[in-house]
């Protein structure tokens, strides 16, 4: 088993009001088959042990797929490696005596809760505001009752693969919400399901996008880069295309 | 009418402010650039070209005011846009990410850079009483190594802003597919270079030549 130490400078917070600084701290050895999140539970046993406050920081399921965790790492959102959510990026990546520097997601939009942890929920707000179709109730409709070309399914599928774990807003240098914005319009207005809404949901989630706080797009593509699901910014512009189609043609206020 | 304002208030309706208005720029600047390029044909070409643009009353009273409110819309909505991207995203990162896009990060730096060069450049050409030739104008201007310097400097950042800037404007209205993203993309990039370097070309042919425009 290779073992590798790491220092890691970890942003502590202890609420939203109060002000934060970086704390060094040794990892002492590290098994590089262990997760980057395994790697904060045995610091924070540590700290426990010792009787210092642990590392707040959000985790769910550990893999890779519902979008709890998440930190920026060495400036990356969920770390150096393509495709990978924190919770999927693992020791092995890191070289022994590497130093990390790990900071929670910044955005105004995202309000800081405690050290590594921030409150996303104005994704669901967004969400809320329109990322849904309306089905009619009772038995389940036959599968292929209705018709979905094999390559519009796929195209809806990838933008679906968005796990809202909020890196694009993270990475964005303006805290611009667009992939994930672009993505929910792609994933529901390219299915015939998603029609009747389509036009009213491309105005909703626009509005609610830009009252919650986020930023303006300025197409730098940062978001697209830090994706853990590698969603496109061909996205986005469907979903300025979208908007455009709702804003112009459609008779929705 | 309210819903039009509505709609560009938006902060995709920034964008496509900020892509129509970058479209009309880059046509002006396009025929600028043919303009500009008469001079490679000699003085006599190049001032025959020069008084031909002035007699054409068209440009003056429909064009140049057009002209002036597109410049100022664009202005003005990427002031807006700064302010705005600034706020939302009050901390920034103790570790900066080292994968860094550079034409798109700089957008509003250029921007600064261009409008500068424009004042300085209709001080020096526009707003100013003739008593030679469009050429010999040119020429003498040009032959101040500051000014030169600083003609070649903004025409550098001219170069990076369109850079990221025509590709960008087709992202902004949704103009994006995989049958020709490659072309836009690197035909984007491809243009402003090619327009730049023909740009620079001028103070660069008159600082290190004598038989330019001569």
């Amino acid at each position: 088993m290779t073992v590798i130490h790491l220092t890691l400078k970890i942003w502590r917070q202890t609420g939203p009001e109060s002000k934060g600084s970086f704390k060094t701290y040794e990892s002492g050895p590290l098994a590089t088959a262990m997760s980057f999140l395994e790697m904060l539970d045995v610091l924070n046993e540590r700290l426990i042990l010792s009787g210092e406050e642990p590392v707040a920081f959000d985790h769910d399921c550990r893999e890779g797929i519902c979008g709890m965790c998440g930190a920026v790492i060495n400036g990356k959102a969920h770390g150096p490696e393509k495709k990978t959510t924190l919770c999927q990026l693992h020791m092995r990546h890191f070289r022994d005596g590497d130093t990390l520097v790990i900071e929670p997601f910044r955005s105004r939009a995202f309000k800081l809760v405690k050290d590594l942890i921030v409150d996303r929920s104005a994704f669901d707000a967004i969400i809320a505001e329109g990322g849904y179709i309306s089905v009619n109730t009772g038995g389940a409709p036959d599968a292929n009752a209705i018709p979905v070309p094999a390559f519009t399914a796929e195209q809806a599928l990838d933008a679906a693969e968005c796990i809202g774990c909020g890196a694009c807003v993270a990475a964005c240098p303006n805290g611009s919400a667009m992939l994930f914005v672009g993505a929910k319009i792609s994933h529901l207005s390219l299915l015939p399901q998603g029609q009747p809404e389509r036009s009213k949901r491309a105005l909703a989630l626009v509005k609610k996008m830009d009252a919650l706080g986020f930023g303006n797009c300025g197409n730098e593509q940062y978001c697209e880069k830090a994706c853990p699901k590698g969603i496109s910014i061909s996205n986005i512009a469907r979903l300025n295309r979208e908007f455009m189609k709702a804003a112009f043609c459609s008779v929705e206020e | 009418m309210s819903w039009i304002l509505t709609i560009l208030r938006s902060s995709i309706g920034k964008k496509y402010i900020m892509a129509v208005s970058g479209a009309c720029l880059s046509f002006f600047l396009l025929s600028h650039l043919i303009g500009n390029s008469v001079s490679f044909l000699g003085k006599e070409a190049y001032n025959s070209y020069a008084s031909h643009l002035h007699s054409i009353g068209f440009l003056t009273y429909i064009l140049e005011p057009f002209l002036l409110f597109v410049f100022l819309v664009h202005i003005l909505t990427g002031i807006t846009l700064f302010i705005e991207n600034l706020s939302a995203r009050p901390n920034r990162y103790a570790v900066p990410g080292n994968e860094r896009n550079w034409s798109a990060s700089t957008m509003p730096y250029t921007g600064i850079i261009i409008l500068t060069f424009l004042l300085v450049h209709l001080l020096n050409f526009h707003f100013i009483t003739r008593t030679v030739s469009t050429a010999e104008l040119v020429r003498t201007t040009l032959s101040n190594p500051f000014l030169a310097s600083f003609y070649l400097f903004s025409l550098s950042g001219l170069t990076l802003h369109a850079s990221h800037g025509f590709w960008s404007l087709f992202q902004s209205l949704g103009i994006n597919h995989p049958k020709y993203n490659k072309f836009l993309q690197q035909g984007g990039l491809a243009t402003a270079v090619i327009i730049g370097t023909i740009f620079i070309l001028i103070p660069l042919l008159i600082v290190t030549t004598d038989s330019f425009l001569q």
